[in-house]
């Protein structure tokens, strides 16, 4: 159980997505100037990596990795180049069914997460957290924890700074930083009080 | 002879195709203008060797899914383009990430997963479904070429200064001489962490945009300056 919680800690705090991996930068800065919002797909992020760590975990596991296959009976085929390619097609896939289960039995969360819901497949936290998932050798339990840990470290991360830039709009920036410039500098600033979690020893 | 030479070459590098490679560079830049990208890649700066072939695979990945994705740009429906699109993508980082794994594999290790993530990049997807979407297969792969470059030149020019402040050397080879070696710089540490790649970037928007005020994003608020009486409150 320890083992469990040192990890979700670290998946949250010491190597979180967005500040310290610089993963769904993309979205990260491009849907962080109103708190709503950014907490809308922050959870959106959360949900599809809760699901989508496991989900490729498992598939990794009995069907990719070498001799995964043995199961079948096959034995030394190694397919494990093909992660790449499916695990973006099972975010893909699993991105579609969620939206369409959303659709028809949750309307009320499809109409507030439904137009984050597309810009999900394509931003580099989901498939990254998945590549870490493959790379770091977790197996099931881990990759559960590791989803839900980082897809919330990354829903903070774009939390804190929407809070961060509301508060922006009232300074006296420079005309050329204003906008994106300024904005990186701030993430830079919270990168930086992140990497105090990093003296964390678990 | 020569006006036949001057003739063939005309269509390759006519006015269109040379706007496609140039302008991404600064103008049109995909990471300052566009934000585009951002995400893979701050993180293999630390290091010249690593941001080099970084985006060198990213270059490629690019330029050659723009020109897969446009030559069968009339044959996808609309609806699942998506997907298509990003198979091909998919594949074509295989290719790489394989190919990096049987050439360098030191250097694929410390790329780890940021060869996997050129996928979600957004330069690839962005310049697929911006513009190989509409054009033809060579300007597209030229347009891909060029916003490759565009990102490359502000990865270097970030690694650059992160790796000769942050450690003193450039591609491995010592140029500042370390004073734990006897010399008389003093690396500054920070400069390998991740923060000091946004503020990289945020610096290089800025000297950007000094200099192309066109670029800057008009205010949703100004700010009234009351110090100086007359002048504020009527802007």
């Amino acid at each position: 159980m320890e083992a469990y919680i040192s990890l979700f800690v670290k998946a949250v705090f010491i190597e979180n997505l967005a500040l310290s991996f610089f993963l769904g930068m993309c979205t990260f800065i491009a849907v962080s100037k109103k708190i709503s919002t950014a907490m809308g797909l922050g959870i959106a992020v959360m949900v599809v990596q809760a699901i989508t760590v496991p989900a490729n975990n498992f598939m990794y596991h009995s069907l990719l990795k070498e001799d995964a296959l043995s199961w079948l009976g096959i034995k030394g085929v190694d397919l494990s180049f093909l992660a790449l390619l499916s695990c973006i097609g099972m975010i893909a896939a699993l991105v579609q069914i969620l939206e369409m289960v959303l659709d028809k039995f949750f309307p009320a969360l499809y109409f507030a997460l439904g137009i984050f819901l597309p810009l999900i497949t394509v931003n580099c936290a989901i498939l990254g957290g998945s590549l870490f998932m493959i790379e770091r050798d977790y197996n099931f339990g881990e990759s559960v924890t590791y989803g839900i840990g980082s897809g919330l470290g990354w829903a903070l991360a774009i939390t804190v700074m929407a809070g961060v830039r509301e508060k922006l709009k009232y300074s006296d920036i420079p005309p050329a930083l204003q906008g994106l410039g300024i904005t990186f500098i701030t993430a830079g600033l919270m990168s930086l009080g992140f990497m105090a979690f990093s003296g964390i020893q678990l | 002879m020569s006006a036949v030479i001057e003739e063939v070459k005309q269509p390759i590098l006519n006015e269109e195709t040379k706007k496609v490679l140039i302008s991404p560079l600064v103008n049109n830049n995909p990471i300052t203008l566009q934000v585009l990208g951002i995400c893979s890649a701050l993180a293999v700066t630390s290091k010249m060797s690593t941001s080099l072939i970084m985006a060198l695979a990213l270059t490629l990945v690019t330029a050659f899914s723009s020109a897969a994705i446009s030559a069968i740009r009339n044959h996808i429906p609309g609806s699942i383009r998506i997907i298509v699109q990003m198979t091909i993508i998919a594949s074509l980082v295989i290719v790489v990430d394989q190919l990096l794994k049987a050439v360098a594999y030191d250097v694929s290790k410390q790329l780890s997963v940021f060869v996997g993530l050129i996928i979600t990049n957004c330069i690839v997807m962005g310049r697929a479904e911006a513009y190989a979407m509409k054009n033809p297969p060579l300007e597209s792969f030229m347009d891909g070429i060029g916003n490759g470059a565009g990102y490359s030149l502000i990865l270097v020019t970030v690694a650059f200064f992160r790796e000769i402040l942050g450690s003193g050397k450039l591609l491995g080879m010592e140029v500042l001489k370390l004073t734990k070696d006897g010399g008389w710089y003093d690396p500054n540490g920070l400069m390998l962490l991740p923060p000091s790649a946004f503020f990289i970037i945020g610096l290089i928007i800025w000297g950007v945009r000094q200099y192309k005020p066109e670029q800057r994003e008009t205010q949703d608020f100004k700010i009234m300056s009351i110090s100086h009486g007359e002048g504020g409150g009527h802007h």
